[in-house]
């Protein structure tokens, strides 16, 4: 990957609002270059005094949209960056952009499975990108999702993924909630541990590939516990992911 | 002049005076410390944990832990910018300077460049006059601590004028060579230099 990558300005042409926290900012890109699912864009602001700041958000759309991604953007409290796009954003505004961006955290269809996503609250976004990426390629191979989110209202894309899960045998979905639970829920209630990771590997028929995102506790222990599980750390990708006060 | 693009009723966060101009453009101040790691953190033993320089010198050299720990340290109180955008400034190391370790090889006259080396097959690439004078250094406590697995532990390199990519964590070495040798994330879309003043982030910046 190589070559210079400039800065573009993109338009919102669309926000969806996921949970309460959570947004998903349309950007149609002049300039749009298919990105590989688990990359992300640099989004850039500027103040009439010229001032900027920037930040990273990792792309939530499959690279077959041609023309525009999704970025699915956490709303941090004291945030520089995610309170502007949440509060003062509407359709129709620009922001600059520049991406795709990363050669590691990535998966393509090609590259073949099985595949272990693990994510907690909005670290799930890139791997999102993964499933929908797969999905649109057609392709079958063995991925479970193991997805750690405090409350049902806080898990992005819930009834998407349990509908591309339905649809396809060989697509395991674990959602576990946290903090609390909705009345009838028949998901996990704890937080991801060597057991869940140990039921999501036995689901997949082979050692596999994993990316886990998420925040630094979750992803620290569930990439221990996978190692001792006996994944090889090669084979095991990381990214922290969420608030570091953006 | 092209018009400068402004982002509709964006205000910021401007720094405290006087802090602004140690920040380097794109990256904001942080206070805490993220923990930004492409695999699961190595656990090498110190029993069995060295430092080697080797390559392009006369004789390699090896220190085990304690031997490596017993140099002459100081203590480093320097800015961290990582390409993910986070500055922190004034944090706080201590270990041993880079020139330290160099005072017990000589380099051969071909050596041109260093690949630093760390547990898990990581590595990172920089020219020498990048690593030397006061430049670099091994560190093994962080703010007044050791140095926690998660952030490099028990030994990190720290090159405080690059990028945090190029201050390798779990460093175990540095290898001198005579051909530049694109690292990790140098081959993985990321700049091969990293100077954050210049905002060198990715390939092509």
């Amino acid at each position: 990957m190589s070559g210079l990558l400039a800065w573009q300005i993109a338009t919102v042409t669309e926000i969806g609002v996921e949970t309460p926290t959570v947004k998903s900012f349309t950007f149609a890109l002049p300039a749009f270059r298919p990105h590989l699912a688990g990359q992300h864009y640099d989004l850039r602001l500027t103040a009439e005094d010229g001032y900027q700041a920037q930040r990273s958000y990792s792309i939530a759309s499959e690279p077959m949209r041609a023309g525009e991604v999704v970025l699915t953007v956490e709303r941090i409290p004291d945030g520089e960056v995610s309170t502007y796009l949440h509060d003062v954003v509407v359709p129709g505004d620009r922001a600059e952009l520049r991406g795709p961006i990363g050669g590691y955290f990535v998966w393509e269809a090609a590259s073949g499975g099985p595949l272990l996503l693990i994510a907690g609250g909005s670290g799930v976004v890139p791997l999102l990108s993964m499933l929908r990426h797969r999905a649109s390629a057609g392709s079958h191979v063995p991925t479970a999702l193991v997805c750690s989110s405090r409350t049902r209202e806080d898990v992005i894309a819930f009834d998407e993924v349990a509908a591309l899960a339905a649809a396809d045998p060989s697509l395991h979905v674990l959602q576990t909630l946290t903090r609390s639970q909705p009345p009838g829920w028949t998901g996990l209630a704890r937080r991801i541990d060597r057991e869940m990771l140990a039921e999501a590997i036995g689901l997949l028929g082979g050692p596999p590939r994993t990316f886990i995102c998420g925040p630094t506790l979750l992803v620290e222990a569930a990439a221990e516990a996978l190692v001792d599980l006996g994944l090889a750390p090669a084979q095991i990708k990381t990214e922290r992911f969420g608030p570091t006060g953006a | 002049m092209t018009d400068r693009f402004v982002s509709r009723g964006f205000v910021g966060r401007r720094q405290a005076s006087g802090r602004g101009n140690r920040i380097p453009p794109g990256q904001h101040e942080i206070t805490d410390f993220p923990v930004l790691s492409a695999g699961p953190t190595p656990h090498t033993p110190l029993d069995r944990w060295d430092f080697r320089i080797e390559g392009l010198v006369d004789q390699p050299v090896r220190w085990t832990w304690p031997e490596l720990t017993a140099l002459p340290a100081q203590d480093y109180v320097v800015d961290i910018s990582c390409v993910t955008k986070w500055t922190h400034l004034d944090m706080r190391w201590r270990g041993v300077s880079v020139d330290v370790l160099l005072e017990h090889v000589r380099l051969d006259p071909r050596a041109a460049f260093a690949i630093v080396f760390a547990d898990g097959g990581y590595t990172t690439n920089l020219p020498i006059a990048d690593l030397v004078n006061g430049q670099a250094f091994v560190a093994w406590e962080y703010d007044g601590g050791p140095l926690s697995p998660p952030h490099g532990g028990p030994g990190r390199m720290v090159v405080p004028h690059l990028y945090f990519w190029k201050s390798a964590k779990w460093v175990r070495g540095i290898r001198f060579v005579e051909r530049d040798q694109p690292g990790f994330w140098e081959s993985l879309g990321y700049n091969n230099h990293g100077d954050p003043w210049k905002e060198e982030r990715y390939s092509g910046d």
